[in-house]
């Protein structure tokens, strides 16, 4: 594809490209004939004391620049450069990519080949599929999961046995290859009140200190509000939708009676981005027997 | 006007000269804070000094304050010296100076507030960028009025250089900051993609180009063959080198954009100018250095010739090492690591830093009516604390960036890449550890200086000194 509207510009292009190299040729070469008197100054003195010698140019400097001319030229009729030519050698930089993923792919594919024919369990037993699988992950993963896989806020630890989506082989590559998309409503219109009553409850059911009228107010809530259609009517979630269990100890956010009333009052929103495209099914095979090696070694 | 009682104008220059060091202090000590907090990032205190909004302020700092009354402070001399006549401009040549000062204090609110329009080296928003069109075109007036009035026939080189300086940062600043204001703290860009990204890079490299070498360069011609009593070693070098380079650092651009979305041909067009540009820059540290010829015992003893010439061959050393970087294989391997940090302070440093230095130590004792400065032995520690800084810096780099390019490309046989990125920080840690020290050094140097220049001028008694009358032409 040209990147210039009309022939015009392509012209345009390589004529002053074309001229501006040469030009700096002539300037050396029309400036170098001048008449030299080395050793001997050009007859003007400013402040006294600056004059300048009417040396010539050194030759070898004389000539680092004219070989850095040719080069340029040789360069523009091999390399992309002259508008819409496209270089003796047909170079891209699109194409030269292309080339060494093409190159990679080739010689990594009998391995990932092998893996593939595997089901998952067997590749996170494989002491070499794990090795791959955990430069995988610190390449692409742990920007967000952390280098020990251990999260942070708003990002799920993987290291544990809590999963929100389903911990089976089958949904971890699910959540890789196509993402996921968390969402929590905001509550604001319970009114703070309630919302103080929710935040109680929530933290009786894993045992945080609380204040047991208002979890017992808040239990009523939790059943009235709607907090039961994601949660369920135990506070144990749904995989289904992503809803967090609320009584493993484990928060993604955080546990405090301020941050749950966060939580509830504004809601969450959260994502976990598709990576089926960017790494493909090879990959995604690894990484997510990686993932599910994790939470075998916490049981 | 005319007429031998007329004085030249050492008021201005000896306001720029002073802020030049205490610009230097300023921009350097945020520096230092900056590679401090690299090596430990709990240095990092609340949005305002964090690291992302204290970089662009020490660059900022260091480029338009420290090295821009620098040239402002030199220029100003040499305009008058070499024309033999008094500035020109009356009320503007003040405002060049106080409304330089405002803008620096505007970018030293604004900056840390978050205040930017994103674009690196021109990151002021649009109140300010207006403010810098106001005193750019006065000094444009002041200067090229004064070689207007000049009293010789010829221009000399000097005034070449910071002349290209002047109308090129006028230009380059003008197309950049071209943006559309939402408020008064908040602007965007009149460009989009990578029609952006291109005039971004036209623009900082060109900032290097004019601000950082051809204005620099005008330096070195005054004072060089001043401290060294010598004439330039080649007129004909000085005129071949002077147009070759102007005309091609315009087109040098597009390699900071290798490999991005900016189309092939544009990417080879900016590496082969990028090439040529070797002879042209080396040209400027052939006829500086070759201009001592026949003197290098002086070198031995002055200390301020010390800084120039070193101050050259750190020019040298780099601009051989950027046409190098700009070669696309090479780029592939140093873009976006610590070599890139380390080739700009090799330049910063060792050339910009160092030439001024060497000049404002030379105008010091002249522009507050002493025959030396204060103490020419902490010259002499000066130069060679800032030049063990200055390597310390540039090899902790070199050596980080290598480093980081080779881990960041290193694949396995399985195709996984052998290196995570955190793995290449952390392998960095201990050449950000000797950076940091050779800021710290090379920031000492500049407290010396500061101690040095407030001794000289301590009980000083200046006076106006009188435009000298030209040598009759002796052809």
């Amino acid at each position: 594809m040209s990147d210039f509207v009309s022939d015009f510009w392509n012209l345009y292009v390589i004529v002053i490209v074309v001229a501006s190299i040469l030009a700096c040729a002539v300037l050396l070469i029309v400036q170098g004939k001048a008449t030299f008197t080395p050793g001997k100054t050009m007859g003007h003195v400013w402040d006294e004391t600056l004059e300048e010698y009417n040396n010539p140019m050194p030759k070898w400097w004389s000539w680092l620049f004219v070989i850095t001319v040719i080069f340029a030229l040789v360069y523009l009729a091999l390399y992309p450069g002259l508008g819409n030519f496209k270089g003796m050698l047909g170079w891209t930089a699109v194409g030269q990519h292309k080339t060494e993923v093409e190159k990679m792919d080739a010689t990594v594919k009998p391995l990932f080949d092998k893996y593939m024919a595997m089901d998952l369990k067997a590749v996170a037993g494989d002491k070499q599929a794990m090795e791959m699988g955990k430069r995988l992950y610190l390449t692409y993963c742990m920007q967000c999961h952390g280098a020990d896989a251990r999260g942070a806020k708003g990002f799920p630890n993987l290291a544990d046995s809590d999963w929100l989506y389903g911990g089976e082989p089958e949904q971890l590559k699910e959540t890789i290859n196509n993402g996921r998309m968390g969402m929590m409503p905001p509550h604001a219109h319970l009114g703070a009140d309630t919302i103080k009553d929710l935040a109680n409850f929530v933290r009786s059911l894993s045992g945080l200190p609380n204040d047991s009228v208002r979890a017992g107010k808040g239990k009523e809530a939790f059943a009235s509000s709607g907090c039961i259609g994601c949660h369920g009517p135990d506070g144990k979630g749904m995989q289904a939708l992503g809803a967090p269990n609320l009584t493993d100890k484990v928060w993604l956010y955080g546990s405090s009676e301020a941050t749950i009333t966060e939580t509830i009052t504004n809601g969450r929103q959260n994502k976990m981005p598709a990576w089926k495209e960017f790494l493909g099914d090879a990959k995604i095979h690894l990484l997510s027997a990686y993932v599910l090696s994790l939470s075998q070694g916490t049981k | 006007m005319s007429g031998t009682q007329t004085t030249y104008n050492d008021k201005v220059v000896r306001q720029f000269a002073v802020m030049t060091v205490i610009w230097g202090i300023v921009g350097m000590l945020v520096g230092v804070i900056i590679a401090a907090q690299l090596v430990w990032p709990e240095l990092n205190i609340g949005p305002w000094l964090h690291f992302g909004r204290l970089r662009p302020l020490h660059t900022n700092a260091v480029i338009f304050a420290f090295g821009g009354c620098a040239l402002f402070a030199t220029s100003y001399w040499c305009v008058q010296r070499t024309s033999h006549a008094r500035l020109w401009g009356g009320p503007l040549v003040p405002f060049t100076f106080w409304g330089w000062q405002i803008i620096i204090l505007l970018a030293a609110i604004t900056l840390p507030l978050g205040i930017t329009s994103g674009k690196e080296y021109a990151e002021l928003e649009w109140p300010i960028d207006i403010l810098i069109t106001l005193v750019w075109v006065s000094y444009a007036l002041v200067f090229f009025g004064t070689i207007a009035k000049r009293t010789v026939s010829h221009i000399y080189v000097a005034n070449w250089f910071f002349g290209a300086f002047i109308i090129a940062v006028a230009l380059l600043h003008l197309v950049n900051s071209a943006a559309v204001p939402v408020s008064l703290t908040k602007s965007y860009s009149a460009y989009s993609g990578v029609q952006d990204a291109m005039i971004q890079w036209w623009y900082g490299h060109n900032a290097v180009g004019f601000f950082l070498t051809a204005g620099f360069l005008g330096m070195m011609y005054y004072f060089v063959p001043k401290q060294a009593g010598r004439p330039v070693y080649s007129y004909r070098l000085s005129v071949v080198h002077f147009w070759a380079l102007i005309f091609t650092y315009m087109w040098a651009g597009p390699h900071h954009l290798h490999y991005t979305a900016l189309p092939d041909w544009t990417q080879s067009v900016g590496m082969v100018f990028s090439l040529i540009l070797l002879a042209p820059s080396w040209g400027g540290m052939i006829n500086g250095i070759m201009t001592l010829s026949g003197a290098w015992h002086k070198l031995r003893d002055d200390p301020v010739l010390k800084f120039l010439i070193t101050s050259l061959s750190f020019y040298g050393m780099s601009t051989f090492e950027g046409p190098m970087m700009s070669i696309k294989t090479v780029n592939a391997l140093s873009h976006y690591t610590d070599w890139t940090v380390g080739h700009v302070h090799s330049g910063a440093l060792g050339w910009v830093a160092m030439v001024s230095i060497g000049s404002i130590y030379y105008l010091l004792p002249r522009l507050f009516g002493k025959q030396e400065m204060f103490s020419t032995k902490l010259v002499t520690v000066h130069f060679w604390i800032a030049t063990i800084g200055t390597v310390l810096y540039i090899a902790s780099m070199w050596i980080a960036g290598v480093m980081q390019g080779l881990m960041w490309r290193a694949v396995n046989t399985d195709g996984t890449l052998a290196y995570s990125f955190v793995e290449s920080v952390k392998g960095s840690y201990p050449f950000w550890a000797i950076r940091w020290l050779g800021g710290v050094l090379f920031l000492t140097g500049m407290l010396i200086m500061a101690y040095n220049m407030f001794k000289t001028i301590a009980g000083s008694k200046v006076k106006d000194v009188p435009v000298v009358v030209p040598a009759a032409h002796h052809a």
